[in-house]
């Protein structure tokens, strides 16, 4: 990559949107996946008698299992979430880019 | 070729010679053997035709594979032509090891609820990996991560730490499954030593990986994947359809039948640990970002066509791997109803119903066996097999690629390496770490291994995974920073370990221990961000400055992939 297609790119303003985009996108994205988690993880760590008690008075279930699939679940929702709008966003910016800098 | 072909007809010859030897040894072998436990002797049957199956199909494989690796981008990353979904599949048999498989399922058989904080904390780390490294690494990387942290930085001081890291993290694995390895082969085939097991594996996986690279790397850890959650899904299916496919009888069942009782269900550590908030904390920070910060993994990135199939593949590897731990915690709960209490798999049921013969992993062995009989077990059984062959492939290309592209081909030739001898080295280095971790599983028989997860996961998530993420965004980060706490990270993990309860209490008997946490993370994690923004910002030397001003051009590279390695077009 020359100095001058770097020069372009980094100037051009769909650049920056396409930067600030995908780092709103994937910060956000990770914090609530480490709220969600750390969230169980500190629930674990000082109050596990809310995560031990059941679910229904005639249950076994403990309300942590169904958080914790709750996060298993959640951590695949969030990266299909996150590959949906990457393709559907990011890629044709990304296009429109690498087609004008390379003119 | 030629010497390919013979190697390939050699080994094969091998093979047969082997599965003769042994077949004649089970025939002869009719009374018990000693220490071993009293499984059903045609089970060795089906265990062994269809661990040989497997072996077949992935020789053939691997034959493929020789003939289509020409370049050093085929040997290490499949010529960059592994589809999204393909490598979805492969993270996943990269990464389900047999001891996430028999591990979490005997947690869950012991402990119950407990387990599922481990499925929990091991599947977090993915969408982190996809959120914030996947696609850059795949933009920026050619073959290892330290490409990539090495990208605007000194290649020399960056290339060794990141080595030294990566061979530290991949011994250790290895090691872990070696043992693993040779004691599962041992226990579920007697006839067949410990030592011959583990070196059954040496040479297997030296032969995928110094003929097929990272194609046979790949397309065994797919194969692999593909058994292990069908194999997987069948046994939960089959402990569902016992249980009517309630939930709610499975669990009340299993609280009914487990000798703990309702205890399993409000245990947050294991059943009579106390508890410990700081421990559970730490432990969660390791399980998390040491999955993102290992080798092994990041390597398959490598692979793939672009970094949107980088991307893509995240989502396909985390569904596929919550799914598995999904059905690994239900695996769980079916061995308490059907392998505990049954006479038939455990040592003395008047003593103790949990206690197994053979051992603390085998309650998902032997519930393929009360679910699907000798056949069933067979199959479960080379499916383990396969899955530790697919682990080790994995890792010891990762790192032989430390050994050659980083300290060979970067460090001694400076980047002037020619491509088909980094590749010879490559493939010696891979001879090497098969042959090591043979001597080393050999020698860690009779060892407490309990701390390799402990260690190689604390040294993931303290040095490779903020390094990589501080290079890739922030700006400020220099080789001295970047390097000090790389060592900061590596040296401190060891360091707390060693003086950690199962170290230094447990394997080196030397009373209570210092550090009074079996994972270092909480404590060595935030040293390293800060001794590399300390020694970062307090850089002011020109080198530092032109690293610093490098940024932009690796940004762009990092977010549009304009200049990123290519697919290979053959």
């Amino acid at each position: 990559m020359s100095l001058l297609i770097a020069s372009n790119i980094q100037n051009n303003p769909k650049y920056l949107e396409l930067v600030h985009r995908r780092n709103a996108l994937g910060w956000t994205l990770s914090a609530i996946v480490c709220v969600l988690y750390f969230g169980f993880t500190l629930m674990i760590a000082y109050t596990p008698d809310i995560l031990t008690q059941p679910i229904a008075s005639d249950s076994v279930i403990p309300l942590g299992m169904l958080i914790g699939l709750g996060v298993i679940l959640a951590s695949c929702a969030t990266t299909g979430v996150y590959v949906y709008l990457a393709n559907k966003t990011f890629d044709p910016i990304i296009e429109e880019i690498v087609r004008e800098a390379s003119k | 070729m030629k010497i390919f072909k013979a190697f390939f007809s050699s080994t094969l010859v091998f093979a047969t010679l082997c599965a003769s030897n042994l077949a004649y040894a089970m025939n002869v072998d009719t009374g018990p053997a000693p220490a071993a436990p009293a499984v059903p002797p045609p089970l060795n049957w089906h265990a062994i035709i269809m661990f040989l199956v497997f072996v077949a199909i992935t020789l053939i494989i691997t034959y493929w594979a020789a003939t289509q690796t020409k370049t050093a981008s085929d040997f290490y990353a499949a010529g960059r032509g592994v589809t999204g979904l393909q490598n979805g599949m492969a993270i996943a048999g990269d990464y389900m090891s047999a001891a996430s498989f028999l591990g979490i399922a005997a947690l869950v058989y012991f402990n119950g609820f407990y387990g599922l904080i481990f499925s929990v904390g091991w599947l977090v780390g993915w969408p982190i990996i996809l959120f914030l490294v996947a696609e850059r690494l795949r933009n920026l990387g050619k073959y290892t991560y330290a490409d990539v942290v090495s990208f605007r930085l000194q290649q020399k001081p960056i290339r060794i730490m990141a080595a030294i890291s990566s061979l530290i993290v991949v011994i250790w694995y290895l090691i872990g499954q070696a043992v693993g390895a040779g004691q599962l082969l041992h226990t579920l085939v007697p006839q067949m030593s410990y030592r011959l097991s583990i070196v059954i594996v040496g040479v297997l996986i030296v032969l995928y990986v110094t003929l097929g690279g990272m194609k046979a790397t790949t397309w065994v850890q797919i194969i692999k994947a593909g058994l292990l959650l069908g194999g997987a899904s069948c046994m939960a299916f089959g402990v569902m359809m016992h249980e009517g496919f309630s939930f709610a009888k499975l669990f009340a069942d299993a609280v009914a039948l487990h000798p703990k009782g309702i205890k399993i269900m409000q245990s947050v550590v294991p059943i009579g640990a106390k508890a410990n908030p700081i421990e559970s904390i730490s432990l969660g920070l390791t399980l998390m970002f040491g999955t993102a910060g290992l080798p092994h993994i990041l390597m398959r990135f490598f692979t793939t066509t672009n970094s949107k199939a980088a991307r893509k593949s995240v989502l396909y590897g985390t569904c596929f791997i919550g799914y598995f731990y999904i059905l690994t915690f239900i695996i769980g709960f079916g061995a308490i109803i059907l392998v505990a209490n049954n006479p038939e798999y455990v040592v003395d049921v008047t003593k103790n119903v949990l206690t197994l013969k053979g051992g603390g992993s085998m309650p998902a062995i032997y519930l393929s066996h009360a679910i699907g009989g000798n056949f069933f077990l067979g199959f479960i059984a080379a499916v383990a097999f396969a899955t530790i062959l697919a682990v080790v492939s994995g890792l010891t290309l990762a790192g032989a690629s430390a050994l050659s592209h980083d300290i060979y081909a970067s460090v001694i030739m400076k980047g002037k390496a020619d491509e088909q001898k980094e590749v010879w080295v490559s493939k010696m280095s891979v001879i090497g770490l098969g042959a090591l971790a043979v001597l080393l599983g050999i020698a860690f028989e009779k060892q407490n291994v309990a701390y390799i997860v402990a260690l190689t996961f604390s040294i993931a998530a303290c040095t490779n995974f903020p390094i990589l993420v501080l290079s890739v965004f922030w700006k400020g980060l220099t080789t001295r920073g970047a390097v000090l706490g790389g060592y900061t990270g590596i040296f401190g993990s060891i360091g707390l370990l060693i003086i950690g309860p199962t170290v230094w209490t447990k394997v080196l008997s030397m009373g209570p221990a210092i550090f009074p946490y079996d994972f270092p993370t909480f404590v060595v994690l935030p040293l390293v961000l800060i001794v590399s923004y300390v020694a970062s910002v307090t850089d002011n030397s020109e080198s530092a400055n032109k690293e610093r001003a490098a940024f932009a051009a690796q940004m762009i590279r990092a977010e549009t992939g304009l200049g990123a390695e290519a697919a290979a077009s053959h």
